[in-house]
């Protein structure tokens, strides 16, 4: 692709146009809950003061903003991928619990190892755990058996349990049973300019552009293209349909698994029970609003991450319950969710 | 082990099962009208606050439980209007009304963390009215209980020996078809989604005025995925929904049984059993057309524009 194509796609009317239409639902979503707060008697512009205040006014707020991004848009891509064949994975929260208790395996036996064996095979481990969890449906939906849809919400229960079992019985430390041990900082992804962002974040990016030109430039993108299209259609073309829909969930399920394994590795440095509350959940919102695209799912996390991150700012000057923040977030999702044509079809 | 603990625990199965009951026959009638909801854990959250709240302030259970039933409809609305009417993705507009619980019924339920409330009252059941008085408290059950499998036969009969369950059924097979033969697919799926809202408060109801009688931030602890699960389980049929809340009770007493007699069990793997019991099911009967999904389960109705 030439610079000057590029630029052509870059400023052309469609995306300005987005990008304004985006602007104004999310005034719509804090007009919606500046009423509720209003309601409850609090102030909605001091309490708007304190979020964005502490959201942009400092570097470290900003920085906390690209933190929570981190498991959002590597989940969301988890998702984006197999929607691309028509695979509806519901599933990440399952796959990033399964991923994270691997890279936990691993931290937890090698930690003898320098980092730059350590943090790879933790990498590795939480892949391939994510994987396995996902053979499972993916497998199911590839005979004709089971609908992926199903399967996947269900594992969705199981995972965080089998993490609890193990935790429990096996890897709790021993001033806790709720949580391992901490680990070595060995098998910590390194941090960037003394903030929380961590290697995650780089990680996450190199993998939506390579998903976008994967998508886009190779044979893989184009074949995955006609699956999800048409499948029949697909496999009379002699399109290996069976294997791409096992590969790709599978694939799915480890880019979840890696969310597990950056968030325990990066973000807590311990193994903790329910440590997700919903962040596969997320990621799956996140995709779908922004329509499976790479730059919409950046943008959509980045404005999920604002929400999130501010709400804890919420609580601690306003004295409401951090889930209230949880409406803010709830009311931005209905009105994107309510124009869906707002990215340009992609839906699988 | 005696005869006191084992009534215990199932005493105790019932008054956790009612609620799931509920609203896996909620949402047996909202799947069978092809709408998949994701947000039954946010409806079940705010039916439960506002409920509690609401008693609190009157000091009436039967208030509470009303009101509970009409926040869980009326929640279903917003569902409602974003895939009926909007035509968004069922499953992330149910997540999106997850998270919408999540917050609201925080919010609600703010300032009655800890509240005591008149819980709806017990009766014992007929004819045990003498026993010891340990026995016979053991023994006696809400109004709400009772209820519970006559309602499963009345959303039975609702289902299949209605034409309006017929048109129902109709829709969440294929939505064009019964468009054509002279039904209002958008009209009868919002009515599925409310009735689905109001099973979903009275369980709601239950869980906060009758059998815990606290209001606690996600006190639900995943009931309304459980409930879609169950609903796979008993294969969109209300009455095979009894037997999926009697086994998930089950599961628990069960659990509850094993830790009062002293056997080590992990409670986490005991916990996953309906779960795996569930996808198991799911292999056993897959491919049988009898016993499938309705076919537009989670298809967006476009009309004939």
């Amino acid at each position: 692709m030439s610079a000057r194509t590029f630029l052509r796609i870059a400023v052309s009317n469609t995306l300005v146009k987005n990008i304004a239409r985006y602007v104004m639902m999310m005034l719509l979503a804090l007009l919606l809950f500046g009423i509720i707060l209003l309601a409850t008697g609090k102030d909605p512009f001091q309490s708007y003061r304190d979020m964005f205040g502490a959201t942009f006014g400092s570097a470290y707020g900003f920085s906390e903003v690209l933190v929570a991004m981190i498991p959002m848009l590597i989940t969301a891509l988890a998702v984006a991928l197999p929607s691309r064949v028509g695979l509806i994975n519901v599933g990440g929260e399952g796959q990033l619990y399964i991923g994270a208790a691997f890279a936990t395996w691993g931290a937890l036996t090698f930690k003898d190892q320098p980092a730059w064996v350590l943090l790879p095979l933790m990498a590795l481990l939480g892949m391939i755990g994510g994987a396995l969890w996902a053979f499972i449906p993916g497998y199911l939906k590839s005979i004709g058996l089971v609908n992926e849809t199903i399967t996947t919400l269900l594992m969705n229960s199981i995972a965080p349990k089998i993490v609890g079992f193990l935790i429990f019985g096996f890897w709790h430390s021993p001033m806790d049973t709720v949580k391992t041990e901490n680990f070595v900082s060995a098998a910590r992804l390194p941090t960037f300019f003394n903030t929380r962002v961590h290697l995650g974040f780089v990680i996450a990016l190199v993998l939506l552009a390579l998903f976008w030109i994967i998508m886009k430039y190779t044979r893989w993108g184009l074949e995955m293209r006609a699956i999800g299209g048409n499948p029949q259609a697909a496999r009379r073309n002699g399109i290996p349909l069976k294997g791409y829909l096992i590969v790709i969930m599978c694939l799915g399920g480890a880019i979840a698994g890696l969310a597990g394994m950056s968030h325990v590795s990066g973000f807590y440095g311990v193994l903790i029970l329910n440590f997700s509350m919903g962040l596969g959940f997320m990621g799956f919102l996140i995709c779908w609003l922004a329509g499976g695209d790479p730059i919409g799912i950046f943008l959509m996390s980045f404005v999920v991450a604002i929400i999130t991150t501010g709400g804890n700012f919420l609580q601690l000057t306003q004295g409401l319950p951090y889930a209230v923040i949880n409406i803010l977030l709830a009311l931005a999702l209905f009105v994107v969710l309510a124009s869906p044509k707002f990215f340009e079809g992609k839906k699988a | 082990m005696n005869l006191l603990s084992i009534l215990g625990v199932f005493s105790s199965a019932i008054f956790s099962g009612t609620s799931l009951l509920y609203t896996t026959l909620g949402e047996v009638i909202g799947e069978r009208s092809g709408i998949v909801n994701l947000g039954l854990e946010g409806v079940l959250l705010v039916s439960a606050s506002s409920g509690f709240a609401v008693t609190v302030i009157t000091g009436n259970p039967y208030i509470g439980v009303l009101v509970a039933v009409i926040i869980g409809g009326l929640m279903n609305m917003i569902l409602g209007y974003l895939i009926i009417h909007r035509k968004a993705n069922q499953l992330a507009s149910g997540l999106a009304l997850m998270f919408f619980g999540f917050g609201l019924s925080a919010l609600i339920g703010k300032s009655y963390v800890g509240a005591k409330i008149n819980a709806l009252p017990r009766i014992a059941l007929p004819g045990l009215e003498n026993l010891p008085k340990l026995y016979s408290s053991l023994l006696s059950f809400d109004i709400l209980i009772y209820t519970a499998i006559p309602v499963a036969f009345l959303v039975w009969w609702l289902l299949f020996r209605t034409r309006w369950g017929l048109g129902l059924r109709a829709v969440g097979e294929n939505a064009d078809t019964a468009y054509a033969s002279g039904r209002d697919p958008r009209l009868i799926r919002y009515q599925a989604l409310f009735l689905n809202g109001l099973l979903a408060g009275l369980g709601a109801a239950h869980l906060s005025i009758a059998y815990t009688m606290t209001w606690t931030e996600y006190m639900t602890a995943g009931r309304g995925f459980i409930a879609v699960a169950l609903v796979i389980f008993s294969r969109w049929h209300p009455l095979r929904a009894i037997v999926g809340a009697l086994l998930f009770s089950g599961a628990v007493a069960f659990q509850l049984l094993l830790q009062s007699s002293g056997v080590q069990v992990s409670p986490f793997l005991l916990d996953t059993i309906p779960y795996v019991l569930t996808v198991l099911v799911l292999i056993a009967w897959g491919g049988n057309r009898r016993h499938s999904a309705p076919a537009s389960l989670g298809r967006v109705y476009h009309g004939t524009e």
